[in-house]
């Protein structure tokens, strides 16, 4: 018996082989990892217990009661809420803005003007935070240069808590345009010409067609890029990680931020995994909720 | 009807000047970043800035190399580009086998991949690195490589496009008594080419500006890629931004190149990769 299952898996061994190699680096570095990561935020564990695992204790809930303690964490949580409320929009509204501009016209310089918007969105992260830096710099940046031409006095971009978090936004939303505007972009080429037609038969001034027949067309992709930017958004990191390093006073720390800190400067394992599973559990929250919020609306 | 013409006209002029005033403003940073990467480092603290370099320079292009070790990152950040197509490979055979082979399980285990899209990296972040530490492969390449070699969303892209191409075609060269993989090397792989392009271009793009793994794995500077290298610059040399600007236009300007040569496919593998 054992012997012929045996056989028929040596005789189909194909698709196994095939997505063996995929399978088992998804296994070992996705799925093994998440179950780890809810264990040890059970646990103490930090870098003496990496070394010596007996030194590792279960502490129950512990972590995650401290981490309703830990002001920091609740920093890291507020600045997190502030950079999505004001970010998400932001990046939504301009991309579809944008992408509505140059679906305009079909010639050349609109697709030069395509690539023009979409630069930002496939360079390096770190580069951007390096020239931004100079853009920013109180002194020698470009900004604050451009503004004493109209007598405003020097601005502190990154040095006082709410304008950082401000100035980290207006970058990021800079480098997140350019995918999203790609997608509206695409949707807004599916949009059939009839439409448009009828529309302008029956007279429709141009704010009528874009209210009532290409935004609601679009809500299927509009759904999309708020589900993903959102969720983008909540996991916000390199931008406070190389600009400010999440100063002044824990102003721009995120919540990714607070992981990578406890976790990789402190070393303390245990507690940045409990972290991170409270912002696992924040990101299906509202991913859910979207996707219910989307279910209750009506269907064209 | 001539009025409705020239308001047609005006539009248009309209949009397009609204779209050069964007344009401008979002490629500021790059023409300053390209512009002050040439001046000498008196010129760039000077008040008021030059819009371009007064005495053009490539000394901080130089500096890179000798003052600062980018030569070796430049060759890690090359070793991660070309392992990170191995990782490419491992996809496109795992798409395959998903959409030609019917195979026990193979819904479930579709399922589990697609699961692994929703988990957020900071999760596993912690977890990777202590396996990578129990596995001996701290401070290695292959640590630094290993964890992003598959990617759930690349094999579902393969999936869905080689799902598309006949089972005729397999099965004919089946009866021509041509192996497995065989068959996949000869035939799938090459009429794959589109899909081939679209994801080798994102993987060449994510792998050349890799920079959390390398900073977590890599200890020591020998094994920086040059996202970590430039972190490491810009704090090393906080107040020398000609220097800054160097670096960060010797890793951006590549990317620059490789996305004007294939524009069309990037926008297109970001509009699959977006839509579905």
């Amino acid at each position: 018996m054992l012997n012929q299952m045996l056989k028929t898996t040596m005789r189909n061994r194909h698709p196994y082989l095939f997505i063996a190699p995929a399978l088992l680096i998804l296994i070992l570095f996705s799925l093994i990892p998440i179950t780890i990561a809810f264990v040890i935020s059970f646990t103490d564990l930090n870098l003496k217990g990496l070394a010596d695992w007996s030194s590792i204790n279960f502490i129950g809930l512990e972590n995650y009661t401290t981490l309703l303690k830990d002001t920091v964490f609740h920093k890291a949580v507020f600045n997190t809420l502030f950079y999505v409320v004001i970010g998400v929009p932001l990046v939504i509204i301009s991309s579809l803005g944008i992408a509505l501009l140059i679906n305009y016209g079909k010639n050349l310089i609109f697709t030069v003007f395509r690539a023009v918007y979409f630069m930002p969105a496939i360079t390096n992260i770190i580069a951007v935070a390096v020239v931004w830096g100079f853009l920013y710099n109180t002194e020698y940046g470009l900004f604050n240069y451009v503004l004493s031409l109209v007598d405003v006095d020097k601005v502190p971009w990154l040095e006082q808590p709410v304008l950082a978090k401000l100035s980290l936004i207006v970058l990021a939303v800079w480098k997140g345009i350019g995918i999203n505007m790609i997608i509206f972009l695409a949707a807004l080429q599916g949009i059939p010409n009839s439409y448009y037609e009828a529309a302008r038969i029956d007279g429709a001034k141009r704010w009528q067609v874009l209210v009532y027949i290409t935004i609601p067309l679009l809500r299927y992709s509009i759904f999309f890029v708020t589900v993903t930017t959102l969720i983008g958004w909540l996991q916000f990191f390199e931008e406070p990680f190389i600009m400010t390093q999440g100063g002044p006073l824990d102003g721009t720390v995120s919540m990714a931020l607070f992981i990578y800190q406890r976790g990789f400067q402190f070393s303390e394992f245990g507690y940045a995994a409990a972290g991170s599973f409270v912002l696992f559990i924040v990101i299906i929250i509202v991913t859910l909720l979207q996707f219910k919020l989307k279910k209750s609306d009506v269907d064209y | 009807m001539p009025s409705e013409k020239s308001k047609h006209t005006f539009e248009r002029w309209v949009v397009t000047i609204l779209l050069i005033i964007g344009g401008l403003i979002v490629s500021l940073p790059f023409i300053w970043m390209i512009s002050s990467s040439f001046k000498p480092e008196s010129e760039i603290l000077q008040m008021p800035p030059t819009l371009f370099a007064e005495n053009p320079t490539l000394d901080n292009y130089i500096s890179l190399f000798t003052n600062m070790n980018f030569g070796i990152y430049l060759k890690n950040t090359l070793i991660i580009v070309a392992l990170s197509f191995v990782g490419l490979f491992f996809n496109a055979m795992a798409g395959y086998g998903f959409a030609k082979y019917n195979f026990k399980g193979k819904d479930k285990i579709f399922y589990l991949v697609l699961a692994t899209m929703m988990i957020p990296g900071q999760v596993t972040m912690i977890p990777v690195y202590l396996l990578l530490n129990e596995m001996g492969l701290i401070n290695t390449m292959l640590g630094i490589v290993l964890p992003g070699l598959a990617a759930a969303f690349s094999i579902f892209l393969f999936r869905m496009f080689m799902a598309t191409i006949p089972t005729d075609l397999i099965e004919a060269a089946r009866l021509d008594g041509a192996g497995e993989f065989y068959i996949f090397f000869r035939l799938i792989m090459p009429i794959s080419k589109p899909i081939f392009a679209v994801q080798g271009i994102l993987t060449f793009i994510a792998a050349w500006n890799s920079f959390l793994w390398p900073l977590i794995i890599a200890n020591d500077e020998s094994l920086y890629t040059l996202s970590v290298g430039l972190s490491l610059l810009k704090g090393q040399y906080a107040n020398n931004f000609a220097l800054q600007m160097a670096g960060a236009a010797f890793m951006v300007i590549p990317i620059i190149i490789v996305f004007s040569l294939f524009q069309k496919y990037i926008v297109e593998g970001f509009t699959t990769s977006g839509l579905k």
